[in-house]
């Protein structure tokens, strides 16, 4: 909730879609009920300035509806989620996934989900990247990553550098395309396979 | 009439007195009754299992799902008949025989009375033992000859299980037939030999030496439901891990045998147990109440057991639903009543009972094992093939080891009074 | 998913053992027709004899593409999905994705439906434990557990459907609170169960905790250590039994978890049986829940003001509740329009299956189904 980052005001994140009008400071929507309407607020605090001090502008803290996260480069990505699992006691990898915002100029954002038993925090850790791109693979410091990286690249084609086994795990091998991207169209499907697989014409 | 006076004048075995005829009926008889008690077993088992966790279990064809193994049996019968293409037919297609010949040709020897065997040899246990361990060559040719991961897994987990089982269920054995050489000084191997024995020492030798006698029967039955691959033991077929063991790949009338031969082996194996430590046909309690009334009340029994089912019968018939769509299935129960009552008054008559109680004894007695199959099947998980090693060889067979000792040194030693007080004397 | 790549994932294979006959090592394919994988999970397992020497998991017969559903729905239409992730737990998919949305809102759930909210989701809870008792017993050979389980599932279904008139699916809760009112008598019949299923809990108690082939099957099998159990990822009962105190429902209270007295009961060697001693005494304090919940439920409004059509302004958020099988967690991303830009369901299950392969390593084929037992997974959830 907004008084959790009392000192902060708006500032203009990088990860709402460039062409939406609504990144600097999100409107409330007509309908919405009485509550404040969350904005994204610098996060301030020791953790924060300690990375943005290690890594410059490479590290943004940013907060959201009481919820901490850093947008980062994507090559000091790694960098940022071992010092975090090391030496902030982030040593828990909730989950690891991806965004796909098409306009953006880094379509890709690969999202990790961090939380501290210690701290008994949680903090996201965001990289944006181009098509092509390779963001690297965190499975050396969580084995938790390995099937979540797959899945991720399964949906997304993100690709992860390093990673040990990268696959597709929840679609087929053979499988043209990969169906979490926008462009891929909730009906789309990899005729070929259906037809050649399952022998129908198709699978809607 | 001539064969029947002989045989109704005879006191031995028709095998002893090379009698074909009646040794051929003998064997259709059994064979016929072993099949019929499968089925009842089938039925049994369901109807048993199912009330221990709290379900009804087949209620639908026939009263109280009587007929349920019979439409399943016609069901597998009638079954396409599925070689897998990639296996050893010729093996494929034999492996199930052997299984089930060995499981029938064990009851050969089992002594159902005095004269209801179809034979009586001087090595008849280890006949029977001999026998059922050529089992193991059916289910190992059967899980080979599959061509199929599963049954491989099976049929190799089966020839280790049934083989280091057999050594503590051996020495069990030799314990017991070390018992019959008490007071006559000679020992028997013999089926009939051994129940006599136990007659003329005038205890079962599960009560010979106690607890030591009891020991060996507890071996031998924990050791029989490995040999016959039951819970908690069900490792070569064991359903949830290898699908149905070195069964996987068969159906139909094939694995109908394998079904009938397990069946078959388990009772022959309760049969062995009975024989050996429960006194064969003999009566319980010949001592505490012995006597020729209470010989003449114990011989009704049979005839009064089969009264009482009669009456189970008839009382369902009258409780069932007075509804139109369950009249065949009332008339069909009462009518079971009825035959059953038929047969349990002739078993009432003279002449009869005294001829057939020892029948009654021993399938009584016998029965009361495959409950335990049943029991232990509701109650226990499956053990793990290195425990089930582990209490076969570590410790099962140590302590078979040290009863048949114990065994041989205390009947020495009861001997050896013997002999001495008769010097004395 | 070809087999191909199966071995070539196997570290410890060389290229040239593809050929199994004239060697000692077995390929063997366990599913996703298998009757202990649950559902449609394919493990190829890599055996020496029958032991493990590796394993892959073919996962994805059962994906439904969920999060791309999501996307495509607006925020209401898509709570009914979410149950058909996690069958089994179908309330508590329903609870995370609500509270994620809410969240999402900047709404609250009024206290009457937050607590008929921890009413439904602890019920389902010991359902859900309820399923996983019966085929964990029945994997290891007890049959007769499963019957006695689904005896008692079946009295917390039927408060189910006389809740929300769906047994399984429940859809039973909305964004900002209830759609339906506990019914006439809901009260009375929760406390009822409550009361039975405690002596009942005690049955199953009787028949495998003490049980020495149980005891057998399940202990030192399939051991995570607290720190492995952090690095894979694996929450919920699994983490619990392997010492750590944690739990959601205490760690980050939500839907007022914090009004209620209970425990989080661990285990200590992180084996099988402690996975099953802490599922076991996670339903009891289940039940020390519901009675809590029940006893406190106040009158007032069920539903908080939420507008007909959900908009929520742009933005993102992670919510994860404790769902029976660990730690579930939705991550939306909204643009500020009636559907979900992104629509990210973090499946414990999927997590946790994970784990598998560093378990069954080494041990036999009979504790692959018992580790699969114990991970408590259920498909629909892995593949989505």
């Amino acid at each position: 909730m907004p008084e959790d980052v009392t000192k902060s005001g708006s500032v203009s994140p990088n990860e709402v879609p460039a062409a939406s009008p609504a990144a600097a400071a999100p409107k409330p929507p007509a309908a919405a009920a009485k509550p404040a309407v969350p904005a994204y607020q610098r996060w301030t605090g020791e953790l924060p300035s300690r990375l943005q001090r290690e890594y410059g502008s490479g590290v943004q803290p940013l907060s959201y509806n009481g919820q901490n996260f850093f947008t980062v480069d994507r090559a000091i990505a790694h960098a940022v989620l071992r010092v975090l699992r090391d030496e902030a006691g982030f040593d828990y990898l909730v989950d690891c996934t991806a965004v796909h915002y098409p306009q953006r100029e880094l379509p890709f954002e690969v999202v990790w989900i961090l939380y501290s038993f210690r701290r008994n925090e949680r903090l996201r850790v965001k990289a944006s990247f181009a098509e092509g791109e390779e963001v690297p693979t965190a499975t050396d410091l969580w084995q938790t990553a390995n099937w979540l990286e797959r899945e991720a690249f399964d949906m997304f084609g993100t690709r992860f550098a390093g990673h040990p086994d990268l696959r597709r795990i929840l679609l087929p091998d053979e499988w043209v395309g990969y169906p979490l991207r926008k462009d891929y169209d909730i009906r789309k499907q990899d005729q070929d396979w259906v037809q050649k697989n399952l022998g129908i014409e198709s699978g809607q | 009439m001539e064969p029947l006076t002989r045989y109704l004048s005879s006191n031995v075995t028709p095998g002893e007195a090379g009698d074909m005829l009646w040794i051929t009926i003998y064997i259709l008889i059994v064979f016929a009754g072993v099949s019929v008690a499968v089925i009842c077993m089938n039925w049994l088992e369901r109807k048993i299992l199912a009330h221990m966790q709290i379900r009804l279990g087949p209620m639908r064809v026939g009263p109280h799902g009587l007929l349920q193994p019979i439409a399943d049996a016609v069901k597998l019968l009638i079954k396409e008949d599925v070689i897998p293409a990639k296996a050893d037919k010729l093996m494929f297609w034999f492996a199930p025989l052997i299984v089930v010949m060995t499981a029938f040709t064990l009851f050969l020897v089992v002594p159902f009375g005095r004269t209801h065997a179809v034979t009586d040899m001087n090595i008849g246990i280890l006949f029977m033992l001999g026998a059922s361990s050529l089992s193991v060559l059916g289910v190992i040719i059967g899980g080979w000859s599959s061509n199929s991961h599963y049954p491989l897994l099976g049929a190799l987990r089966s020839s280790a299980q049934m083989v280091s089982y057999e050594i503590a269920m051996g020495l069990a054995i030799v314990a017991a037939v070390l018992m019959t050489s008490l007071q006559t000084g000679t020992g028997t191997l013999s089926m009939i030999g051994i129940v006599e024995s136990q007659a003329a020492q005038q205890t079962w030798f599960a009560f010979q030496f106690f607890p030591l006698g009891f020991i060996a029967l507890v071996i031998f039955s924990i050791a029989m439901v490995a040999e016959t691959n039951r819970a908690p033991f069900d490792l070569p077929e064991a359903e949830s891990e290898l699908v149905a063991g070195f069964m996987t790949e068969y159906s139909g009338i094939r694995w109908s045998l394998f079904f009938l031969a397990e069946y078959a082996s388990m009772m022959a194996v309760s049969s062995i147990a009975v024989t050996l430590w429960l006194g064969g046909w003999l009566r319980p309690f010949p001592n505490a109440l012995g006597g020729h009334a209470w010989d003449v009340a114990f011989s009704l029994v049979p005839g009064i057991a089969f009264l009482g089912l009669a009456a189970m019968c008839l009382l369902g018939a009258i409780r069932m639903p007075k509804v139109g769509a369950l009249r065949v299935q009332t008339v069909g129960l009462a009518g079971f009543g009825v035959v059953l009552g038929l047969v349990g008054l002739v078993m009432l008559l003279p002449g009869v009972r005294e001829r057939v109680q020892d029948i009654f004894w021993f399938v009584a007695k016998a029965s009361i094992f495959m409950y335990l199959y049943i029991w232990y099947r509701g109650t226990f998980p499956r053990y793990r093939f290195d425990q089930l090693m582990k209490v076969g060889w570590k410790v099962l067979l140590p302590i078979a080891l040290a009863v048949l000792i114990l065994t041989a040194l205390v009947g020495v030693r009861q001997e050896l009074y013997a002999v001495f007080a008769g010097v004395i004397r | 998913m070809s087999e191909s790549n199966f071995y070539e994932s196997l570290s410890d294979i060389e290229p040239g053992q593809r050929t199994y006959l004239d060697s000692n090592e077995l390929v063997l394919n366990m599913g996703p027709q298998h009757p202990s994988t649950h559902g449609v999970l394919r493990v190829i397992l890599k055996l020496d004899g029958e032991k493990v020497l590796g394993t892959d998991c073919v996962i994805g017969y059962l994906h439904r593409g969920v999060e791309k559903i999501g996307e495509n729905r607006t925020y209401a239409q898509f709570n009914p999905y979410v149950d058909r992730m996690d069958y089994v737990a179908a309330v508590s998919n329903g609870l995370g994705y609500c509270l994620a949305v809410e969240k999402l809102l900047g709404v609250e759930a009024p206290k009457r439906a937050q607590y008929l909210r921890v009413i439904l989701t602890e019920l389902n809870r010991i359902s859900s434990h309820h399923v996983w008792l019966g085929t964990h017993a029945l994997d290891i050979g007890a049959i007769t557990p499963l019957f006695y389980v689904f005896r008692e599932r079946e009295e917390i279904l039927k408060i189910f459907e006389k809740y929300c008139g769906a047994r399984l699916t429940t859809h039973a809760f909305r964004i900002g609170g209830c759609q339906y009112d506990a019914y006439e008598g809901f009260e009375k019949e929760v406390l009822k169960f409550c009361a039975e299923q405690a002596k009942k809990i005690d049955e199953y108690e009787e028949l495998l905790t003490t049980n020495r082939i149980w005891v057998d099957r399940t202990k030192d099998v399939g051991v995570l250590s607290a720190e492995e159990c952090i690095a894979l990822g694996a929450t919920g009962p699994i983490i619990r039994g392997s010492g750590v105190r944690w739990d959601l429902r205490k760690a980050q209270p939500y839907s007022s978890y914090e009004d209620f007295d209970f425990e989080i009961p661990i285990g200590l060697n992180g084996d099988t049986y402690d996975r099953y001693v802490v599922r076991i005494q996670e339903m009891r304090q289940s039940l020390r829940i519901v009675e809590q919940a029940v006893a406190g439920l106040m009158e007032g409004p069920i539903m908080a003001k939420v507008p007909k059509i959900i908009k929520p302004p742009a933005g993102e958020v992670y919510v994860s509740i404790e769902a029976p099988k660990g730690e579930l967690g939705y991550f939306i991303v909204s643009d500020g329009t009636t559907q979900p830009y992104r629509m990210r369901v973090r499946p414990p299950s999927f997590v946790n299956l994970q784990s598998l392969d560093q378990m069954v390593r080494g041990r036999l084929v009979a504790d692959v189904v018992a580790i699969i037992g114990t991970l408590d997974i259920v498909l629909g959830e892995v593949d989505r």
